[in-house]
Formats: C-alpha cells, structure tokens, sequence
C-alpha cells in the first residue's frame, strides 16, 4: 500500500506521487469553475488529491473493484460539487489522464496490461458517475426536505404567534373599557364587544340588529352623518365627534365616537371600525357642575354669573344678538329637542339662514332689567334668625320665577335679598313694567313663616334700553341706584334710571364706597359743641360731633354719612374711634384742669347710633377705652336717640344699663321727636333727656310762645319728678336762654353759646366765660 | 409599511426569497421552484452570478479568517440568509473552537433552517430580526446571550445592504450597530455594484430587474456610496476593493472575472 501522504514526493519527480498530483492538478483546473465551493483553488485542488489517490489505488487493485470510485463521485457531491458539468468534467479528466498519469506503479512487475487498465478506468467512471448521482439525489432529497421542514416550522411559528397576537386582540377586543364594533361598508354589523353591548343596554341583537345608518339621534351634529358619508366613500380615513345614541329602552347614551375606515392590502375599503366611550356620567357631571356653578344653592335660581352671561348676551350688539336671541329661544322652546332636527334640517349648508334672522328686518334689540331689593329684609333675618329668612327667600325666589315664564325673561338671584329680571322679548319698554308690576304684586301676598304671617315688600330699579349702549356693570349699577332712589322713596314700589337722579345717587353711593378707606385715610375729625350750665353760664361739658373732610365733597356732616356708615355697617369701627378721640380729648382737658391751666368742660357727650346699640361689643369696648385712656365713667354721657330705644327690649336695654350702673350718663337724645313715650321713660337706664330744638325755637322772640312754654315747663317738671336733667338743643337767643333757665331747663347748648368748633376753641370759650 | 412586533410576518413561499435563490446560484437544493424560476431570470442577464456568489463566499471565509487573526472571537452575521456550507460558524470554529456567532435574518423560513442547523450547538445562535430595526437586534435575548458587547465583535454585513433602499435608511441602521460595538471591533461588507462586472450595464439592469419583480429590490451603490458604511471604522488594507481582490489567496489571473464585481472590505474600530 501507498502511504497516504508522501514526504519525499518532491525528491521523486516524475515519480508515482508526482504524477498523481500532477493529474489532481488537471482535475481540479477542469471543474473548480464549476464548483460552488468557498475554497481556494489550492485548497480544492488539495482536497482533489485523495480522491485521486483513491480512483489510482482501485485501478491498480489486485483484485478490482470499482466502488471507491462510487465513493469519489458522493464525494465530489459533499464537496459542492453539485453542478452536473462537474461530473462531465470530471469523468473526461479521468477518461483521459487517469490510465496516462497513473497507469504505472512503483514496481513494474506489477503493472497491468493497457487493455485491462482502459477496461477497468472504463468501470470507475461507470461507478464514479453513479455514485455522484446517487449522493446528488440524496443531497437533493435531503436539503428538499429540509427546506419544506424549515418552511413549515416557519409557518407554524407564524401560525402559532397569529394565534397568540390573535388570543391577544381578542382579549384586548373583549375586555377593553370602550365599545368595540366592526360593520361592513354597508352597515352591517359585524363584531361587537361585550362593553360596547353593555353601553346599549347589553341586548346583543339589539346592536347586531341594526344597521349603522339606524344609529341616529335628534342631537347628533350635523356634519357627523356628512363624514360618515365620506368615509364610507374611502374619502376620510377616520373621524371623531361626540355623539348620543338610543340605548334598548330608549334612554340617551352620550359617547366620544371614532370611526376608522379599515382597508385591505390593496387600500380598497374593508370595513368600519366603531370605537366608543362612554361619557353619559362625566356629561351628566359636567352638566351638574356647570348648573352648580350658575345657579343659586337656596333657591335654584340663576346665579350672578349666569345672569351676567345673559345680560352680555342681551346687551351684545344688535345684529349678533338677535341671531342669538332667536336661537336660545329656539332651543327654550324646543324642550325635548323633538323639533330640532327638523329646523337645523339644512345640514351642510351654511348659506340657508333662516329669513327672520336677516339683517335689517328687525329692530335694534332692547333690554330691560328690573333690580329688586326686599325691604327690611334685614329685620326679618335678624329677628326670626337666619333658616327663616332663607325660607322667604326661597318662596321670593318661587314668586318671581312665577313673573318671568316668558321668552327671553328670567330671574336671577345677585346675593343677599339682591334678585334681578331681565327681558330681552320684543317689546321691552312695556314688558320691562309688566314684570315689576307683577313682581310687586307676587310679593303683595303674605309670606307664611312658623304660622305667623309676614309682608315683604321690595324696592325695585329699572333700567330699559337699546342693546350695543351699555356694558353690563354700567347697566347693573344704573339698576342698583335706580333701587335705592325707590327704597328711599319709601320702598314698595319701583323707579325708572334716569340720569339725573342717578348722580345724586351716585353721589351717595360714591361715598358709601370711600367710607371705609376714609377711616384708614383718617379723613375723619371731631368737632366739640359746649354745654353750658343754664344757671350760671358756665361750661359744663361738650357734644362731640363728627365730621368727614371728604377730598372732592369737602366737609361733611354726620346727616351725610352716618346713615351709610350704619348700612355699611362702618359705624360700629368709625363710632369706637369717635369714642376714644372724645374720651382722649375729655381726659386731656381734665389734665389741663388739675393743672390748673384750663378750667375747661369736665364732661363729654358722644352720640351712640342704632347700629352699636345692638353691637355686643359696646360694653366692653367703651370699658376698654375709659380704662386705657384713664377717664371716670362718670365723666362719659352717650346719648342715644328716643326713635332707637322706641320698643326696646330688655335686651337691647340690658348693654345701656350696664354702663349707666357703672357711672355713665345716657342721654335721651331728639326727646320729643318720637312717640315721647313718657310712661315708658321710667324703665329707661337714662339720666339726661335732651329736649329737641323744635321746642325751643318758639322761644327765641319775646314774648314767647305761649305753648311751647307750657310743654317745656311740663317736661321738665316731669323730668325733675324722675330725676332726670334736662338739656336744651338749639339756644341761638339770649332770650331763648333765658326762658329755659326761668323754666328749670339744667344745661342748654347752641350758636348762642358757640358753633361746634376744634377743642381749642373750648379753651377760649371757658377762658371768657371765666372772665 | 412598519409591521408591529406582535404580527408575525405571513409565510408564503409561492413568493421567491433572496436567501433560496442565493442557495440556488450556489448549487443547493434549498429552494422551491419559485425561487429557482426568478433565479434563472436574473441569470439569462447575468449567467455568472454564481460565481459572483462563490466569490462572495470566499470573501466572507477570508474575512472571518482575518477577524479571527485580529483576536475577534465572537460574530454577528447580518442577512445570514440559509446555511449551505462554509457559513461562518463553521470557519469561525474551525480557527478558533470557542468562537461565538450570531446569525440574524428576517426570513422565517431562513431562520428555521439555520435553527435546524444549529441544533445542538451551543456556541451559535439564530435571531428573526430585521437589520432595519437594529435595536432588535442589539436587544435581543440571543445577542445578549452570546455575545458581549463590551468585547470586539466582528459585524458581517455581507452580500445585505443592498436589499436595503435608501429610505430604510440604511447609512442609520449600520452606524446603530457600530456605534454599539467596541473598540477592537471589525465591519465585514460585501456589496452590489455596477463596476467591475464583466458585462454592459443594461444586461445588469436586467437582473436588477428581476430583484425589482420579486419585490426585493436590490440597489446598486458605487464605491464612494458603500464607504459611508465604515463611519467610525479605518478600512483595514487593502481597502474598499472588488470581491476577489480583496487579500485574495489564489494566484494571479486565476479568479474568475465575475469575482471582480461588487466592493468588498473589512473596516475596524480604534
């Protein structure tokens, strides 16, 4: 045997070996440009070398067999050598250079005839060329079958992940929180998911059943259908909108819709895809809030905001508002909504406008406002407390909404006792009237509260006008002026704005609006007016009166102020701080006095109004500004008027008693203005009536007036009889003055004596009068 | 159009597949009729393309040999397409035993072949990815499971970048992966080119054709075009060259002429 590999094959040219390299060679230069293989070209024809060396070893064999060559030929095979030319190639090398290059061995004697040699190469290329087709075949067969394996486990994975991403979008179909439908083109529903049949009722059929053009509803937008239309048509690719729908038992189901058109993978369209959401609850939410947050908790009734909403509406310019005019009334009408589809029915067309609303066929829109304040309201609050008062302004508020059942009418409430009727119908000016006149007369019938019955009354102000004019704050304050000027007429009854009257008004409501800050400005001083002793002339205290030096209105008196101050409820601050100046400027003269400096007025009057009467905190703070200031009680005389103590209770009089027990003098202020109830003065914690001018002025000529001298002689004598002193208002006269004192009248005070004037002018006064 | 990651791709082999009709040209028998139908179209133009292919073949031995010569052990072989004989595991593992590779293909049925294949082998691995999303690849389980990233890899993108079209965006979708590789690294890039084939271009058009038919377009990029790839990479000597001039190891004038067709070269990270 031949060893396989040769070392010495060099050493032998043209030796065994070398001649069976040399026609490796030639084979291998015949088929490599027929192989497929990666080799190079030495690297092929290397591994050529032992098949070669085989096809030489059967030629020679002993014994000859011609299956190696089968073997080299599924060799050639398993060196991708697939190529059939591989073989044609490779039988001609042999046929011509295997008997040629190998056809000698190493010893001669064993050669072998040339005939046997070219019989046996004939049988190895028989044999090699079977064995190549067979290998082929097997090779074929077996990478044939491995690619169909390899196919089919591709498509079984496919197959496998579709029907996992299928499980997935069946499930994701199924338990998805929105409703999920699928129709043909032509409406035909397809597949619904179980929330989308939940959202309809949950009656399967009742969904499937119907075709997609069925799922309209009167409130549907109009241009919803428009692009379902071009969906359908494949113009639109998807929309969305908000739209209700008819659940099974006919009750509204409101969603978010979005309709998708699903093609196939040529882009013709397939399908429509139906992806809704519930929004009934957050609707029916929303709609609460938004009632919530325009309108009245007590009483139901529209709220300021939604009020001013209107108003602006009402008061836009002409044209806009008669379109939006005519549309609110459309949809205040409509009620149901069952005629509404029907009116919008020109769906699409934005150049059909109804006629009425043309331009020019109408008049310019008008307004007009009725502002009503209840009178005395506050009373009533204050008297029968708070959930009583609420209940009449629920039962007001019911009235009203009796008044304005017309189109384009309504009522709101602004706060408070504060309601507000506005029109915008045809004929305001006349309307506007109506509706106070009927809202005066609901009012007229007694209000039953508790089993007791009361009458409220209301003062109103109107404002009419031509929309486009005002701004809705001009038009509010006009109507809120124009209410007070009909309260302080007496109430009960309602005025018109006017411009005039409005300024003044606007006068007084300018100054209740700077009287707060007239406080922190320190805008107010006091002026002293003295008391004098009628008996011998002497200064014995001084009234201390208000004033408030306005920037633009100049000096202005308590008659001017002080009632704002008691509505705003200012005066319980401004009278706690006229207290302390009054008490401060008391204790300063009294210091002066000691001093010996000064023998100026030992006591001082303050006017105490109705407001701190019933303040709780009067006791406390008048002990609070004599303790810090340093004043004897006895040295403080607060006078209140007779009209505030008429029908006083117990109560009331409980704060007054206080402090007259604690030293103070209370003044009776204005005596015999009122109802100069006398029987009533002996439960009064009074020490000092003043005697109101009015009865004195019939004194100032000589000789007097015969009468006035009798009344005053009585109350006096009176007084005296319950030991109370008497001070007179009003002395302008030196024979006024004389008169009073014949009479026994204690103190008087007056231009006679002096104007109220700064407290310096005291200290001159008492100086004369100690001359 | 972008298909999900959750929509298997649908498996149809009435339809011709690129890695078939390469195994075809290659003489294998891994291909349906269809395959062998378009194959032989594109071979009425270009009757040598399979030596184009056996020129690509060797190439892609010699490159791996050469990674495996520059210390890269581990590979991710891009458009591995089906595994016929001398894939690169097998050159790989025959030079180095530990070798790792990574095969990527996005034909289904090319990735159950090379699975069927692997079977068994622990030191390779196939993933369905698609070289257009390579954060998929660089993700996925078998390419963290193989191979490590912080060591030098060598990326084979052979005979692949020209099934993608410019607006794959194929300049992004390599320097991705580049990007992602380390230092050390080696880009291995065989790819379709007008120049050097022995032939008039209306003849190649022909064949270009035939790709644009089975709606696998293959694109022609010039040389120029192709060393966009080597972004960030210093081609290695002797550069951006024919197929089979590319550190050839057969003696001179004995390479096929079709071998000399397309541009081939190996780029490698500093």
């Amino acid at each position: 045997m031949v060893p396989a590999e040769v070392p010495d094959a060099e050493a032998e040219p043209d030796g065994v070996e070398d001649r069976l390299r040399r026609f490796a060679t030639i084979w291998s230069r015949a088929i490599f440009p027929a192989t497929a293989t990666s080799l190079t070209r030495p690297e092929f024809e290397h591994h050529l070398l032992p098949l070669a060396r085989r096809l030489r070893d059967a030629l020679h064999h002993k014994i000859f067999d011609a299956s190696p060559a089968h073997s080299v030929g599924a060799a050639l095979v398993a060196a991708h050598c697939t190529d059939p030319e591989t073989l044609a190639r490779s039988l001609g090398v042999v046929d011509a250079y295997l008997v040629l290059y190998c056809g000698a061995t190493a010893d001669p004697a064993d050669d072998l005839a040339a005939e046997e040699l070219r019989a046996r190469c004939a049988r190895l290329q028989h044999a090699l060329a079977a064995g190549f087709a067979l290998a082929l075949r097997e090779r074929t067969l077996t990478e044939q079958e491995a690619i169909a394996r390899s196919a089919l486990a591709a498509r079984g994975a496919a197959e496998d992940a579709l029907h996992a991403t299928e499980a997935r979008f069946r499930a994701v179909f199924e338990g998805a929180a929105i409703g999920i439908g699928i129709a043909d083109l032509d409406g035909h529903v397809l597949e619904v998911n179980d929330t989308l049949t939940q959202m309809f009722g949950g009656l399967e059929h009742h969904v499937r059943s119907r075709n997609v053009s069925e799922w309209v509803h009167p409130d549907d937008v109009p241009q919803v259908w428009r692009m379902h239309g071009e969906l359908i048509r494949g113009e639109r690719e998807d929309f969305r909108t908000e739209k209700p729908f008819f659940r099974n038992d006919g009750t509204v189901l409101w969603t978010n819709l979005t309709v998708s058109l699903l093609r196939d993978v040529d882009g013709v369209p397939q399908y429509q895809l139906v992806l809704l959401e519930d929004t009934t609850e957050r609707r029916l939410l929303n709609l609460r809030l938004r009632y919530e947050a325009t309108h009245d908790a007590l009483t139901g009734l529209p709220n300021r905001t939604l009020f001013f909403e209107r108003l602006e509406k009402a008061l836009a310019p002409a044209r806009d508002t008669a379109a939006t005019d005519a549309k609110e009334t459309a949809k205040d009408k409509a009620g149901d909504g069952a005629e509404e589809p029907a009116e919008n029915g020109a769906h699409g067309d934005p150049g059909a406008r109804p006629k009425e609303t043309a331009p020019g066929t109408r008049q310019p829109a008008r307004f007009g406002l009725c502002y009503l304040d209840l009178d005395g309201f506050k009373a009533i609050n204050d008297s029968l407390g708070h959930s009583a008062g609420d209940r009449m302004l629920v039962e007001v508020a019911d009235r009203l909404q009796s008044c304005a059942t017309a189109p384009g009418e309504m009522v709101a409430r602004l706060g408070g006792d504060e309601f507000v009727a506005l029109t915008t119908g045809p004929d305001t000016q006349r309307e506007v009237n109506d509706l106070a006149s009927r809202i005066l007369g609901v009012l007229a019938t007694p209000i039953s509260l508790d089993g007791r019955e009361f009458t409220v009354r209301g003062s109103i102000g109107i404002v009419e006008g031509e929309a486009g004019a005002f701004s809705a704050a001009e038009v509010l304050r006009s109507a809120d002026i124009t209410m007070y000027r009909a309260k302080s007429a007496g109430g009960n009854r309602f005025e018109h704005a006017d411009a005039e009257a409005d300024a003044r008004a606007i006068t007084r409501h300018g100054l209740t609006t700077s009287l707060p800050t007239a406080l922190e400005r320190g805008e107010f001083f006091i002026e002293y007016q003295p008391l004098v002793h009628l008996a011998d002339g002497t200064v014995h205290g001084a009234e201390a009166l208000v004033r408030w030096s306005h920037p633009t209105h100049g000096v202005l008196g308590p008659d001017r102020f002080i009632p704002l101050a008691e509505h705003t409820g200012l005066i319980v601050p401004l009278g706690r701080w006229v207290l302390e100046q009054s008490v401060r400027q008391a204790r300063a003269w009294q210091e002066e006095l000691a001093a010996g400096t000064f023998g100026g007025p030992l006591r001082i009057n303050v006017n105490l109004s109705p407001a701190q009467l019933h303040h709780p905190g009067l006791v406390a703070d008048t002990v609070e500004v004599l303790e810090r200031v340093g004043l004897e009680p006895g040295s403080l005389c607060l006078e209140v008027t007779e009209s505030a103590l008429i029908g006083a209770d117990e109560d009331l009089l409980k704060p007054l008693r206080q402090l007259a027990e604690m030293g103070v003098d209370i003044a009776l202020d204005d005596f015999g203005t009122g109802y100069s109830n006398l029987a009533n003065l002996r439960r009064l914690p009074v020490s000092v009536l003043k005697l109101d001018r009015s009865f004195t002025q019939g004194m100032q000529q000589h000789p007097a007036d015969p009468v006035d001298i009798k009344i005053v002689e009585g109350i006096v004598s009176l007084a005296h009889s319950l030991e109370l002193a008497v001070t007179v208002e009003g002395v302008e006269t030196g024979t006024q003055a004389e008169h009073l004192r014949m009479l026994g009248c204690d103190t008087a005070q007056g231009w006679y004596y002096a104007r109220p004037g700064p407290p310096e002018m005291l200290h001159t006064l008492s100086l004369a009068d100690a001359v | 159009m972008e298909r999900p990651a959750w929509a298997p791709q649908g498996i149809d082999i009435s339809v011709p597949s690129v890695s078939r009709i390469y195994d075809y040209y290659l003489g294998g028998s891994h291909n349906f009729e269809v395959d062998r139908e378009a194959a032989r179209k594109a071979m009425e133009f270009m009757p040598g393309l399979p030596k184009i292919m056996q020129a690509n073949r060797a190439f892609m031995r010699r490159a791996v040999r050469f990674a495996i010569g520059e210390g890269v052990t581990q590979f991710l072989d891009i458009g591995s397409g089906i595994p016929t004989f001398g894939n690169v595991h097998e050159v790989a593992q025959a030079a180095d035993p530990d070798a790792k590779v990574v095969y990527v293909d996005h034909d289904p049925v090319a990735v159950a072949h090379s699975r069927a294949v692997l079977e068994g082998n622990d030191k390779a691995d196939v993933v369905a990815a698609d070289l257009r999303r390579p954060r998929q690849i660089l993700d996925s389980p078998e390419v963290r499971g193989l191979l490590d990233l912080n060591r030098p890899v060598g990326l084979l993108l052979v005979s692949v970048l020209h099934f993608l079209e410019d607006e794959d965006k194929p300049f992004g979708a390599v320097a991705e992966l580049t990007e992602a590789l380390a230092p050390g690294s080696v880009v291995v890039v065989s790819h379709a080119a007008y120049a050097g084939i022995p032939l008039p271009q209306e003849r190649v058009a022909g064949t270009v054709g035939v790709y644009k038919e089975i709606r696998n377009p293959l694109v022609m990029r010039t040389r120029e075009e192709i060393s966009g790839f080597f972004d960030g990479y210093e081609l290695v000597e002797p550069g951006l060259v024919a197929m089979g001039n590319w550190r050839s190891e057969s003696p001179d004038g004995q390479e096929d002429p079709y071998a000399l067709s397309g541009f081939a070269g190996v780029g490698r990270k500093a």
